[in-house]
């Protein structure tokens, strides 16, 4: 089982609106794989399909190894999420909030210190394990929220525009932070708006109306468009569908 | 993995625990709130029908019209407010609501008494209020039959018959509320009403509010269970609402004089199965609802409907068989019967046994609705 993730025509379908459309896609284990698209291209709804969050309206998919239609309980245990909307507990510490996921995620007293130092480490968040959550800014919450999501050693995380609004700065060592990850063997799977950001990734999706437009290494799809940029690839793309569309709601 | 993990429903309760700590305003409202509730409604619930307003019209002034007056007033549940002369004072009197009652003697009273002739006098009755009117015919009645067998008597002396004898009496004995106060019965029920109120509330919004501001999602991507977030988060909250119970409760037994004569220790018992009742019932709620507005609405959904079907302020017996099953939807029912029996007659579990039993059957019942209500999803 060489697949982190691996679905194969995965539709999600909102009353009559097809939010995910036959989705195949196989993000390889150990890999960060970029899913880039435009705002409410369906990348968020794929993506909380594949944590358990939705199901599927058709299709099949599998997590490391584990169905997204029956064993969504077995995959939440090995994940790590991180939503693109802060969600974590605002009224409560640094600490406290780690020490919540900790217990949630059954951490014994000696893991729970030993993963707590290394994370906060890890953070940069050292000396702020008593202020509360609410009170860091954008860069913290967003490092905060990533050191939750991996208190239980996942071997998958996967990532909604972990850095939409947050600083230069901070987005530099949030990517650090996910490139050694990745070295230390988990897979990633991160949506992001950033062309600079999904340069760096190992493979990139490019979703648009629910449909995978394209898939490939970065250097890939830049040179299969013959583009100079992942910017352009991002453009073309999308101008190419609309037009598409625009065609075929010509004939109709 | 299908089991219940105490590990992580034992940090939902220390999460919810520093969470409640941090919102003071809210714990304050929690403790506070009950306490003036009852202070308010113990006051103001009172069933207790005193000092009816009554105008007098009295066309025959002397001793025996003013002696029979006196019967009237020496009950204290008529107060005369207003002599008058003319139906048509009477009637604007009734009608601005400055009376409830008239007492009208005819011209010709004080000449037919003197006579031992046969003589009526009217009462007029504002019958809106049907508890006041009853309470006013009743009573007038019994002070009219009263005097007339007083007349009677001392009619059948002056004839040399001797003391009359009754063939026919009552010999009554109220046990419990020997007095028939309305503060005795209502104050348990008070009691009840405000802690169904307000413990529902506080969870009714605890889950909604982790919708709102997005920490479900997090939340329902972990591994946890729903029976361990909906226990963790009631856990703390049984122990603000019992603290706030007792404290309702001595207010009720020293402010206002009710005490109990039963088991405290039952009745605290009992105390801690309703309160994960209404508890759940808030969760359950809070598994229905979108957002913290449409949480409060129905929940003021539940509480008038409780207010009336439970036995509250009306007897159940008396109410039709569909409703009286309706009530048996509302926890406070079962409760309201434990309060009064412990309170009141000071019975044990052997009397009780049927409503801890419905109660209990409630409490799973809507655990159960709330468990399958609760997805770990977010469609």
């Amino acid at each position: 089982m060489n697949a982190a993730i691996q679905c194969e025509q995965l539709t999600k379908r909102f009353g009559e609106r097809v939010a995910v459309n036959s989705l195949t896609l196989t993000v390889p284990r150990g890999s960060i794989y970029g899913f880039l698209g435009p705002n409410g291209s369906g990348k968020s709804t794929t993506i909380r399909m594949l944590c358990g969050l939705l199901t599927p309206t058709t299709g099949k998919g599998t997590v490391l190894g584990f169905d997204v239609m029956t064993q969504s309980e077995e995959i939440k245990q090995r994940i790590g999420y991180m939503s693109q909307k802060f969600s974590l507990y605002e009224d409560l510490t640094v600490e406290e909030n780690l020490d919540f996921y900790a217990g949630v995620y059954q951490l014994n007293s000696a893991e729970r210190k030993q993963r707590k130092t290394e994370l906060i480490e890890m953070a940069g968040l050292t000396g702020r394990e008593k202020q509360l959550a609410g009170s860091l800014s954008g860069g913290w919450k967003q490092r905060l929220a990533l050191s939750c999501a991996l208190l239980h050693k996942p071997e998958l995380l996967i990532l909604d525009e972990p850095t939409a609004g947050v600083d230069p700065v901070s987005r530099r060592i949030f990517w650090d932070v996910i490139h050694e990850l990745a070295r230390q063997g988990i897979t990633v799977l991160v949506t992001t708006h950033y062309m600079d950001e999904a340069q760096t990734c190992d493979w990139i999706g490019f979703i648009f109306f629910g449909n995978l437009l394209a898939e490939g290494t970065p250097q890939e799809l830049i040179d299969r468009l013959g583009v100079g940029n992942l910017e352009d690839v991002f453009i073309d793309l999308v101008r190419q569908e609309e037009a598409r569309q625009a065609a075929e709601e010509g004939v109709r | 993995m299908r089991h219940f993990v105490w590990e992580r429903y034992w940090s939902v309760v220390k999460k919810e625990v520093i969470q409640i700590k941090r919102d003071r305003p809210s714990l304050a409202i929690a403790l506070v709130m009950p306490l003036m509730l009852l202070f308010l409604f113990g006051y103001a619930v009172n069933t207790d029908v005193n000092d009816i307003h009554m105008a007098v019209w009295n066309q025959s002034p002397s001793a025996a019209s003013r002696e029979l007056v006196d019967q009237f007033v020496n009950t204290r549940v008529f107060e005369v407010a207003a002599h008058v002369s003319g139906y048509e004072e009477i009637e604007a009197m009734l009608d601005d609501g400055s009376v409830n009652v008239a007492l009208i003697i005819g011209p010709d009273y004080t000449r037919k008494r003197d006579r031992n002739e046969p003589v009526d006098v009217q009462m007029l009755i504002n019958g809106s209020d049907p508890n006041i009117a009853r309470t006013a015919t009743s009573q007038a009645q019994l002070i009219v039959q009263h005097q007339a067998i007083t007349l009677q008597e001392i009619k059948l002396q002056k004839q040399g018959l001797g003391e009359l004898e009754q063939p026919l009496g009552l010999d009554t004995r109220v046990l419990f509320n020997p007095n028939m106060e309305s503060i005795v019965f209502n104050i348990p029920g008070l009691i009840g009403l405000i802690m169904q109120n307000v413990t529902m509330i506080l969870t009714a919004f605890s889950l909604v509010r982790e919708k709102e501001r997005g920490t479900m999602e997090q939340l329902i991507v972990t591994p946890i269970r729903p029976l361990e977030l909906m226990l963790g988060k009631i856990t703390p909250y049984v122990g603000v609402g019992l603290f706030s119970f007792c404290l309702v409760l001595l207010v009720g037994t020293y402010w206002f004089g009710v005490p109990v004569k039963g088991s405290i220790s039952l009745l605290v018992t009992l105390s801690v199965l309703f309160l994960v009742t209404t508890l759940l019932l808030g969760i359950f709620i809070s598994t229905v609802a979108k957002t913290q507005l449409q949480a409060m609405q129905m929940a003021f959904a539940f509480i008038l409907p409780s207010v009336l079907l439970s036995g509250f302020m009306f007897p159940r017996d008396s109410m039709p068989l569909v409703i009286q099953w309706l009530g048996g939807l509302v926890p406070l029912t079962y409760f309201l019967e434990i309060l009064r029996g412990i309170f009141l007659k000071g019975v044990d579990i052997d009397a009780l046994w049927k409503d801890v039993v419905g109660m209990s059957s409630f409490c799973l019942l809507i655990l159960t609705v709330a468990i399958l209500r609760f997805r770990k999803k977010i469609e």
